[in-house]
């Protein structure tokens, strides 16, 4: 029980360290400004959940957001129904390399770090310089202001409502969560491995495709490496969001926790501390193993 | 003889071949409508490879199946479940990380739309209660947090609930092997039910007296073939297992009264949550029986005693090495990537060493001692463990534990799935041991095991609520105890 409550614990308990160093951030200006980054962030964790559901893990999402954004930029501002069929292209990429690791029995590790070099490649290819500029519709997007709710929150919530009921509620997301706890179980009940593997890699690209196209929409303009820190931020996100790497035990609504909790405390609650931010990639890293150790003694106290 | 279109299934010359191993060897083999049949033999007989042929997980070499009367030519899982074909494995086939709900939802693809994870819950909820009345499972659980019983009451009944797909056959491979003998008692009793109203079953089960009193007719299975075929009441326990090909001579062994004079104390153990002074005294020599239903303490207190070896424990005294031998041997006894003699030599490293590394001669040496004294069936130790049969693999830990420079070594359910014949070789062998002074705790869900022992702990809810000696020992007595109001 305290297990699934360790995300939002670990959420909680950032935001109060944040009140408690600076209490006028705790404000719709100041949430809208510290959870800047907080949407592509939980979007690519998303996409990395969806991977590990089954078991894989996906070390190119970070490259692929960046050659996301770059495309983005360009092509679908200027040539819509390229940017579309690429980027939908790029889905089917995803799809494609999760039947091959089925049918092929490959690592997905090997296979996804190899492509982490194609995508930055592309990227490269597509922007050679930074530049570029978001598409107007996009912009205006990412820029709405709700009443009293800031909008990353919001669409965090919505992002969590809409993955949490298609893959913990609906009937053929059992059968994707499935296809990591027990596959064996799943192949003699007559379910087909390789469409599960393809379908939850289709999604991985899905959500990182959505997760490049916010970021350069909060951005305005790409870069190709603009993603790259998104590989182990995202995998970050799911194990504190209480997923985990084997078994498809994930969770959703805790994946995006887990991605606003590492989006806050990468930046705001760092400086909030007057840690110099030299020092700010390596205080980010001991928070990370402060949580999990925690999650690791109280999921061994309950057993 | 049955006619055919009474034939629910029915293999004529089935072969299948694993590399050299020829598992099965031209096997015919049929269920009629309303049979419940049962299948014997020992490990690697054949039995596991038949009935994934039966069930479409495994593709004949040779040989052809029909069911009810139809020749099958491109039989599958999909096929068999579409024709009412069902089958429990012996390995655990829930997902852990599901509800029990969910996985029931896995085995119907009916089961979606709007409303189906009430419709699901319903569904194995009703069935759970029809067969195991008392079952204290919510459809809410999580498969993985459920004991080894609890999970196999699960599966058992969701092979029986119905949605779309017809139900004609269910295969039940040991379905048995983790429960108590109430539960087991539930679930035959089913089976009976099922069975009389037009149902069948394939029994497979290493306690004969089950098959005995629940099979219409008992099939027996020996190195890829069948050898005996007939009536159920044609059989009696010493025909089945002479059939088998089995070990008759060990049997009465055990009824021999040993001279145990009390040794040196080993162990001295109160369970956690014991209230009362009752606790467990093991001597050098013994062997304890730790007996009870199913989850009720017995296996915490063997690692609590395991633990207390290393460290030292409130309430436990532990005086030489302690070993275990897992009961839940899939996650908790095998390396799966490492060979036979890696998995036995894995708890006797320091033996083992030479310098700084492990001597490969030592390993050997050590593997190839227990091969041949525990009779592990394989052509060369360095295969991985995988490559054994369940029972084989099961002699691998044992040997593993009696290998080492334990003195105590406690015994987790290690039988679960085990044939008679292999049964038979290590009771002998655990006595040897213990004439040797070597102490012996050991938890077993399968009454007759007891009678090995020297003493016997009985565990409700936790606590020791009964403590028998080897003459005071009946099945009666231990249930009544487990049953009973006290503690």
């Amino acid at each position: 029980m305290l297990r699934g409550l360790l995300p939002a614990l670990s959420l909680a308990l950032v935001l109060i360290a944040i009140a408690w160093l600076n209490p006028r951030a705790i404000s719709y200006f100041g949430f809208n400004l510290m959870l800047n980054l907080a949407i592509p962030i939980a979007l690519a964790t998303i996409a990395q959940m969806f991977v590990i559901a089954g078991n894989e893990l996906d070390l190119s999402i970070g490259t692929f957001v960046g050659f996301v954004g770059c495309v983005t930029a360009t092509w679908l501002r200027d040539a819509p129904l390229i940017g579309i069929v690429v980027l939908l292209g790029s889905i089917a990429v995803y799809a494609l390399l999760g039947a091959l690791i089925h049918l092929r029995n490959l690592p997905s590790i090997v296979v996804t770090l190899g492509m982490s070099f194609v995508w930055q490649g592309l990227a490269i290819l597509v922007l050679p310089k930074p530049g570029g500029k978001a598409p107007d519709w996009l912009l205006s997007i990412l820029s709405f202001k709700p009443p009293y709710i800031p909008f990353p929150i919001l669409a965090a919530l919505i992002i969590a409502a809409i993955v949490h009921f298609g893959l913990m509620r609906t009937s053929y997301g059992v059968i994707l969560r499935g296809s990591g706890g027990n596959a064996a179980a799943l192949r003699r009940a007559g379910w087909s491995l390789l469409r599960t593997k393809i379908v939850l890699f289709a999604l991985t690209g899905l959500f990182g495709v959505l997760s490049g196209m916010a970021l350069i929409g909060i951005t305005t303009s790409a870069d190709a490496n603009i993603g790259n820190g998104y590989t182990l931020l995202s995998i970050a996100g799911v194990i504190l969001g209480g997923g985990e790497f084997v078994g498809g035990r994930v969770s959703p609504i805790g994946a995006v926790l887990g991605a606003l909790t590492l989006a806050l405390a990468a930046s705001p609650l760092l400086t909030f501390m007057h840690i110099p931010p030299d020092w700010q990639v390596a205080a980010n890293g001991a928070i990370l193993i402060i949580v999990l150790a925690a999650r690791v003694l109280i999921s061994r106290r309950e057993r | 003889m049955l006619k055919a279109n009474t034939d629910i299934v029915r293999l004529n010359g089935a072969e299948k071949h694993f590399g050299a191993v020829r598992a099965l060897n031209g096997v015919d083999f049929h269920v009629g409508a309303g049979e419940c049949v049962g299948l014997v033999g020992h490990n690697g007989a054949g039995k596991s490879t038949l009935m994934h042929m039966v069930a479409g997980t495994l593709r004949p070499d040779g040989g052809q199946i029909a069911v009810r009367g139809n020749a099958e030519a491109s039989y599958s899982v999909a096929r068999a479940l579409e024709l009412g074909i069902r089958c429990v494995f012996q390995e655990l086939s829930l997902c852990p990380n599901l509800s029990i709900a969910e996985n029931t939802r896995i085995n119907h693809p009916a089961l979606k739309g709007f409303g189906w994870r009430r419709k699901a819950a319903d569904l194995i909820r009703a069935k759970l209660d029809e067969i195991f009345p008392d079952h204290g499972i919510s459809e809410d659980d999580i498969a993985g947090d459920l004991s080894i019983g609890r999970r196999q009451m699960v599966e058992v009944a969701r092979a029986f609930t119905l949605t779309s797909e017809p139900l004609h056959l269910v295969i039940l491979d040991e379905p048995t092997s983790s429960l108590d003998a109430h539960t087991a008692g539930q679930l035959l009793a089913f089976v009976r039910r099922f069975v009389a109203a037009g149902g069948s079953c394939i029994l497979i089960s290493h306690v004969l007296g089950e098959v005995l009193q629940n099979a219409d007719r008992i099939v027996v299975m020996r190195d890829g073939k069948v050898v005996a075929a007939d009536a159920a009441d044609v059989f009696d326990r010493d025909r089945l297992v002479a059939a088998m090909g089995g070990a008759e001579g060990h049997q009465k062994a055990a009824a021999e009264a040993r001279k145990t004079e009390p040794g040196a104390l080993r162990v001295r153990a109160r369970p956690a949550r014991q209230q009362d002074g009752k606790e467990l005294v093991a001597r050098a020599g013994e062997i304890i029986g730790l007996a009870g239903l199913a989850g009720h303490g017995q296996t915490d207190l063997l690692l609590a005693i395991f633990s207390a070896a290393a460290r030292a424990k409130a309430g436990i005294e532990v005086t030489a090495p302690v070993a275990l031998v897992a009961g839940d041997r899939q996650s908790d006894g095998i390396f799966a990537q490492w060979s036979i003699a890696q998995n036995i030599g894995i708890r006797s490293l320091t033996r083992l060493r030479n310098g700084l590394l492990i001597s490969p001669q030592r390993e050997a040496d050590l593997a190839e001692f227990w091969k041949n004294k525990i009779g592990i069936r394989t052509p060369d130790m360095n295969n991985n463990i995988f490559s054994l049969s369940g029972g084989n693999q099961q002699k691998a830990l044992f040997a593993r534990a009696l290998g080492s420079d334990a003195e105590i070594v406690l015994m987790d359910d290690p039988m679960r799935g085990v044939d008679i014949g292999t049964k038979l070789e290590v009771y002998d062998l655990v006595r040897e041991e213990a004439a040797k002074g070597r102490t012996f705790l050991w938890y077993t869900t399968e009454t007759e095991e007891l009678d090995n022992c020297d003493h016997v702990y009985v565990f409700k809810n936790g606590r020791i609520v009964a403590d028998l000696g080897r003459d005071e020992l009946t099945e009666e007595k231990i249930i009544q105890s487990s049953f009973g109001d006290a503690g």
